[in-house]
């Protein structure tokens, strides 16, 4: 049982602001993923759960308890951190007992529990060899052997694969996930690698420079971003964005006008009433649309929209396909038969399900 | 290489002489010279030469006359110095001396590096360096410094601590103890600082590690601290080592070489070979003790070859 609840947490270092603000409740046994560009604040968040830093405002309680003011050691908690940081002059075994070495336990009782994370963890050959001889992905499942052998509660991870290579990452997150389910412990993980985010997340946290920006599924993160930095961060590529602006159009119907090619595009009558509940009827605003969500067409249709071939990347199960929309780039996800000539003229429209109206002047999403 | 073309003559062009540029290697091993040749003159030579005198009868003082002085005499001055019964309570001294004091100054440095290292004030590195001031004195003066504030009737040191009139210089039973506590005075900054480098690599997050592991203050000094610190600690071990143990100018400038001093077999190697001028006899003493500084060190280098594996 461990419940995480972070409460207008702030952190600064001089005159930076790490963390500005952060309200955050972690469920127990949940995986919550903190994500966002480096520097974002989302390690020294997690150095706030785990007590190595302190807080310079707010409060961090576990299971209902204020351990604001608690030292790491007095925290039922354990950290896998980025660079390992597994005790060089110690063995493997070593290393995974000191946690319990530190409790006081029992020679037998010792080595009976890091024979079973080394089973759990498939590193019972590496028993006896000192870390500088492990490959990195030894060293990683080593310094995962120190955290779980101690079964905690909270279950803290800043980065642990970020350095491995890209075929053995995957493999490890698939791991790393049944890990979790194995001990249960609540595991709040830090990554910046949206891929590790979507994949291994029951819930998604991005932050960007020290403020959270949404909490969420990956499913709603994606689909329904809050923001146009988590519309363009998250996806890959990003979210595309048009200028745009609300007019009337026929009966009187609420339209978008695209600046960048003189014209308009209808919406579906949900986002249209969105618009006007929330007076954004005289704003500019930004269309956000997801690569898939364009429609692209090598023939001319009528209600699509004209645009240039520019680059076309063929990504295998994919292609991404850079159009030129007036003066805006438009990045399109087809199916990887679909290989236009460069210069091309196609015209592109958008499915309906996809938009997302964000307000220019905040950023914020309207509908 | 050189910048220059190779050339085998001066060349002559224009009617003026271009020397032939020195080739670098050349010039290398020109710069190189100096000091081989001094190191020559001044160390291996005597070196062998002492070696060779170890086995002869020899005086310094005396005309050089061969097969007189020196002459071959064999392994005696070896087997005189090893049975003489007052050698052994020299090495006993000695030994004690080079415990007592290295092992004084190994706990204070390294204690006090810690204290310095852990801490965090305004005037740190003004009190690190003044610290580290008595290492920067010539022993020599240190020696005659101290033997003023040792003396029984007007010195400081009595007086401070309280002690009344306690003779420090010349009363036998203490005298290797008031060297072995100036020798520490001067020498701990040593430790301190070898182990202040030492302190400060060690990577913070090995800490952080060991306090996310719940250890104890006691678990991570022992586990993390003092492995991490061990082979640094063995360096300063190996040099205080070898210096203590060949120690002279302290207790020269304290007590003197006289009949009260401390059994010291380095002022017994000055006595023999430069004011009873038994040349040859100090030569072989000289090489026992290279010999024992030798095995000492080489046993504390095995040690420090194993931490750094």
């Amino acid at each position: 049982m461990a419940e995480i609840a972070l409460k207008n947490i702030v952190k600064r270092f001089d005159s930076l602001v790490a963390v500005n603000n952060l309200n955050l409740r972690i469920k127990d046994k949940e995986f919550v993923v903190l994500l966002g560009p480096s520097g974002c604040g989302k390690t020294t968040t997690l150095r706030c759960i785990s007590g190595l830093e302190t807080p310079d405002e707010g409060k961090i309680l576990i299971n209902e308890e204020d351990v604001t003011n608690k030292r790491a050691s007095q925290r039922d908690v354990a950290f896998v951190f980025q660079l390992y940081a597994l005790y060089p002059h110690l063995t493997v075994y070593d290393n995974i007992a000191f946690p319990l070495l530190a409790q006081g336990l029992s020679k037998k009782r010792i080595r009976q529990e890091v024979d079973r994370a080394a089973q759990v963890l498939r590193i019972k050959h590496i028993l006896n060899k000192k870390p500088r001889e492990l490959s990195g992905g030894d060293m990683q499942r080593v310094a995962l052997g120190r955290a779980i052998v101690r079964r905690p509660e909270v279950f803290l991870l800043d980065e642990p694969i970020g350095t491995l290579d890209a075929v053995f990452r995957e493999e490890m997150r698939a791991e790393l996930k049944k890990l979790h389910v194995d001990i249960g412990a609540t595991t709040v993980y830090v990554t910046h690698d949206q891929v590790e985010a979507m994949s291994m997340g029951d819930r998604v946290v991005i932050m960007n420079l020290g403020v959270l920006q949404q909490v969420g599924t990956p499913h709603e993160v994606y689909n329904k971003p809050k923001n146009l930095f988590v519309a363009n961060f998250i996806g890959s590529p990003g979210m595309n964005f048009i200028n745009c602006k609300p007019s009337r159009g026929p009966r009187s119907k609420l339209v978008l006008g695209l600046s960048v090619v003189n014209a308009t595009i209808a919406i579906p009558d949900e986002i249209q009433r969105t618009i006007i509940d929330k007076k954004k009827e005289e704003k500019d605003l930004v269309l956000g649309i997801r690569p898939e969500n364009v429609m692209f067409s090598q023939k001319t249709k009528s209600n699509s929209l004209p645009a240039r071939v520019c680059v076309v990347e063929t990504m295998g199960s994919y292609n991404i396909i850079d159009v030129k929309l007036g003066d805006e780039t438009i990045k399109v996800r087809t199916a990887p038969s679909i290989v236009p000539d460069i210069g091309e003229t196609v015209s592109i429209s958008f499915d309906p399900e996809g938009i997302n109206i964000f307000d220019e002047e905040t950023g914020d999403s309207v509908a | 290489m050189s910048i220059f073309k190779k050339s085998k003559k001066n060349d002559t062009r224009n009617g003026q002489v271009y020397y032939r540029p020195m080739r670098d290697i050349t010039l290398l091993r020109l710069f190189i010279l100096p000091t081989i040749i001094l190191l020559i003159v001044i160390n291996v030579f005597p070196l062998f030469w002492s070696l060779f005198l170890s086995f002869s009868r020899y005086s310094a003082k005396m005309p050089n006359i061969w097969g007189t002085n020196p002459r071959m005499i064999g392994t005696i001055n070896y087997s005189r110095i090893l049975t003489d019964p007052d050698m052994w309570i020299r090495f006993i001294t000695t030994a004690k001396y080079v415990v007592l004091s290295v092992g004084g100054e190994m706990i204070l440095g390294f204690g006090l590096a810690l204290l310095i290292f852990r801490s965090d004030f305004k005037a740190k590195g003004l009190i690190t360096t003044l610290l580290v001031l008595p290492m920067t004195m010539s022993p020599v003066i240190v020696g005659l410094m101290w033997q003023l504030f040792y003396d029984p009737n007007w010195g400081t040191f009595n007086y401070l601590l309280g002690l009344g009139r306690i003779d420090w210089v010349s009363d036998p039973a203490r005298n290797l103890y008031s060297i072995v506590i100036v020798d520490i005075w001067m020498w701990t900054p040593f430790v301190m600082l070898l182990s202040i480098a030492g302190l400060s690599a060690i990577p913070k997050y090995l800490y952080e590690a060991a306090e996310i592991d719940r250890a104890s203050w006691w678990l991570k000094f022992r586990k993390i601290t003092l492995p991490m610190v061990y082979p640094l600690l063995l360096v300063a071990l190996i040099f205080r080592t070898i210096e203590a143990f060949k120690i002279f100018d302290l207790p020269m400038g304290i007590v003197g070489r006289g009949a009260v001093a401390p059994r010291l077999l380095s002022l017994h190697l000055y006595n023999v070979s430069f004011v009873t001028w038994k040349t040859s006899y100090g030569s072989a003493l000289g090489y026992i003790m290279l010999i024992i500084i030798i095995a000492t060190t080489s046993i504390f280098i095995k040690y420090l070859n194993k931490a750094k594996q």
